[in-house]
């Protein structure tokens, strides 16, 4: 957390009682450049006083390309009226490189900006760009600060974005993996954690890639899957595991084994019984066991069953999942179309 | 809060729309007035009806309202906003209320030596302004006030090395900036003037394993950047490279109980999402596998029946954000009294013919 004492001037100024550039002394040799609306400004937008005069005297610098003090200051004050104004945030760094300003100090200043503001995507640019400069240094920095949001938002876009640029650009990754178990030991729903597991096990330079994790990630996901069955985020990662290996993945018993266990559980089915369809789809045999479990599902509503095992399973999530009961008849047609 | 798709999304509740003065005063009725309904029915019907009026008079009344926040944050991304009332008023069959001339001359006074469009008078340039302002010119069949070469130049220049694309000068990279500037050249017959093959790769290289795309490689699959990923891919004929029915699987997995799309697993619903979820869906020609009956219902569950506007879920405040959203979710729905939208372009479908079929 950034003290109080760590705030600028014209930040703790701000907190109590903004005075008008116009009634500062350092100012008094500026004039102010108004905002032209265009021709024919038909309807006046009805600023703040503050914003439009903060807005007037940056325009006069930004004009004059004054790389002083006072204009980084005034960058902070129009950024604290508006943090979405690419402009200002563009003239800022110009600033900062000018100025040779100790970047260290600017990642405070965009820490206190984003927490107000933490979905605008110039406060992440802006960031990159500081973090970029400062290099390696900025590591650990970078990550406690993304994680810092992550502990509020989990699937915070902007947040996984930048984690993910911090990893690739300068490092980081050893203890990564176990951050993701973390978070989904929180919550094993956060689909963001599962795509950074994914991210980590494909691109981390420690771990061997995707082949050498597969059989110590099968079994966790598994074990996701088992505690979560209608968690649709487990189930497409363990599907992920067996990229470009279709007949590892019709094979692995450890994965028809799981549908099984799920089916005849007889509760939060649904994506069980459709990879179950999805393997028999691509040439897995589901031997008596499954056959048997998938007709316990049936129930005294829906019409009789079908002799093909496929076709059973597209009626069945058919009847339990009737929002999508056009994308099962589309896979019970295919079914006819291959037969 | 759900994050949202857009530079503007946390600022998008009010925005001006320019017109004319005395039309303003002759048609735009107060809020607190009661108003007639002009759709019988939808008070006692199970499903609502589209308040089409009311959304108009919304749409219009908006510069009215100028809450000094919202004029602040809109102030620099006037273009996008001007967009999103535009095309909704189009949609609606009521964009011959707005002046023609006024818009065109403020646009072209937002228009930078460099090409590029900025989100307002005096500001820098973005190419996410640039494709509002070359999308709102097409609205009105008025590409030919701009120059063309110029504008092209510009977005060429943001294309880097990789195939992918810089959001301006200073070199923010996104999927949304690849489709931005594949349908801004497209709309101005200019598409040879990139890297098309690069363009692709790129975006292709930020394919997921779950068929959906993110926002960088290896950005998690989200439905706003999987709009942007199938739309460019669409507009360079190039869709033979989506997963279509893994991707399909994934976006009508994203209609939840209460009819509406979210843009993530485990997310609300969001109106937004119907334009993001559904435009991808029609492009990929999967739409039919979600519940259109079960979304309509919850598009209209998010309107102000009183006062107009659209919200991201039933109950909320209404911005023209959402109302844009709603409406061209709507239209993709084929919702009756609504002009078709292109899913790709995101501009009505008659406007695309005249762009790509009179000339």
């Amino acid at each position: 957390m950034e003290s109080r004492s760590g705030k600028s001037e014209v930040e703790e100024e701000e907190e109590h009682r903004r005075v008008p550039l116009s009634e500062r002394a350092e100012w008094s040799d500026i004039t102010p450049i108004p905002q032209d609306d265009g021709p024919n400004p038909v309807v006046p937008i009805s600023y703040t006083k503050d914003f439009v005069e903060v807005m007037d005297y940056f325009r006069a610098v930004y004009f004059a390309d004054e790389r002083s003090p006072r204009a980084l200051s005034l960058t902070a004050e129009a950024i604290h009226l508006n943090a979405g104004n690419y402009t200002v945030w563009h003239f800022r760094r110009l600033l900062l490189e000018s100025l040779k300003v100790d970047l260290r100090e600017e990642l405070g200043f965009v820490e206190r900006i984003a927490t107000d503001n933490s979905k605008n995507y110039q406060i992440w640019h802006h960031r990159r760009w500081v973090a970029e400069k400062l290099g390696p240094d900025a590591r650990s920095n970078e990550l406690e600060f993304t994680k810092k949001i992550l502990s509020v938002d989990a699937k915070h876009y902007h947040a996984w974005s930048h984690r993910q640029w911090v990893l690739q650009a300068l490092g980081g990754w050893e203890d990564e993996l176990n951050y993701c178990t973390e978070l989904l030991e929180e919550d094993i729903f956060n689909n963001s954690a599962w795509n950074q597991r994914y991210f980590v096990i494909t691109k981390s330079p420690f771990l061997g890639g995707l082949k050498a994790m597969k059989e110590n990630e099968v079994l966790y996901t598994i074990e996701a899957i088992v505690a979560c069955p209608e968690n649709e985020s487990s189930w497409r990662y363990l599907r992920g595991l067996y990229k470009g290996e279709i007949t590892s993945w019709v094979n692995d018993p450890q994965v028809s084994s799981t549908c099984l266990k799920i089916l005849r559980t007889k509760s939060n089915y649904l994506f069980a019984l459709s990879t179950i369809l999805d393997l028999i789809c691509l040439g897995y045999q589901p031997n008596r066991e499954i056959t048997d479990a998938v007709v316990a599902l049936k129930t005294p509503d829906m019409d009789e069953l079908d002799q093909d095992i496929a076709r059973n399973i597209c009626s069945i999530l058919e009847h339990v999942d009737p929002i999508r009961a056009n994308y099962w008849i589309w896979r019970k047609s295919r079914i006819l179309q291959s037969a | 809060m759900e994050v949202k798709f857009d530079v503007v999304i946390n600022f998008y509740k009010h925005f001006i729309l320019r017109r004319k003065k005395e039309r303003l005063r002759r048609t735009t009725p107060s809020l607190h007035q009661p108003l007639p309904s002009s759709t019988p029915g939808h008070f006692s019907c199970e499903m609502g009806e589209l308040v089409t009026e009311k959304h108009v008079r919304y749409i219009l009344s908006v510069e009215k309202r100028k809450d000094n926040f919202e004029s602040v944050v809109m102030e620099h991304l006037r273009m996008n906003g001007a967009y999103w009332g535009l095309t909704a008023l189009d949609l609606l069959g009521k964009l011959d209320t707005v002046d023609v001339d006024e818009v065109v001359s403020w646009m072209l006074s937002c228009q930078h030596e460099l090409g590029g469009f900025a989100g307002n008078v005096g500001h820098d340039p973005h190419i996410l302004y640039t494709l509002s302002a070359v999308q709102v010119l097409a609205l009105f069949d008025k590409l030919d006030a701009i120059d063309v070469d110029k504008v092209t130049n510009y977005i060429v220049s943001l294309q880097n090395e990789d195939g992918s694309f810089s959001g301006d000068m200073w070199g923010e990279v996104d999927t949304r900036f690849s489709y931005i500037a594949i349908c801004c050249l497209s709309i101005l017959h200019r598409l040879d003037k990139i890297n098309v093959e690069k363009a692709v790769k790129y975006i292709i290289s930020c394919k997921n394993m779950d068929g959906g795309f993110g926002c960088t490689p290896g950005g998690e699959s989200h439905a706003g950047q999987i709009f942007c990923c199938v739309g460019a891919l669409a507009l360079t004929g190039s869709l033979d490279l989506v997963d279509k029915d893994l991707l399909g699987w994934w976006l009508c997995e994203r209609q939840v109980k209460s009819g509406g799309l979210n843009g993530r697993p485990e997310k609300l619903p969001d109106v937004c999402y119907s334009w993001w979820v559904l435009s991808s869906l029609i492009m990929i020609d999967r739409v039919h596998w979600i519940s259109k009956e079960k979304l309509i219902k919850f598009i209209l569950d998010c309107q102000d029946t009183e006062n107009g506007g659209i919200s991201d879920r039933p109950d909320d405040a209404v911005d023209v954000f959402h109302t844009y959203f709603g409406v061209a979710g709507l239209s993709l729905l084929e919702y009756p009294g609504l002009k078709p939208i292109d899913p790709a372009y995101a501009l009505p479908v008659d406007v695309v013919n005249r762009i790509f079929f009179t000339k």
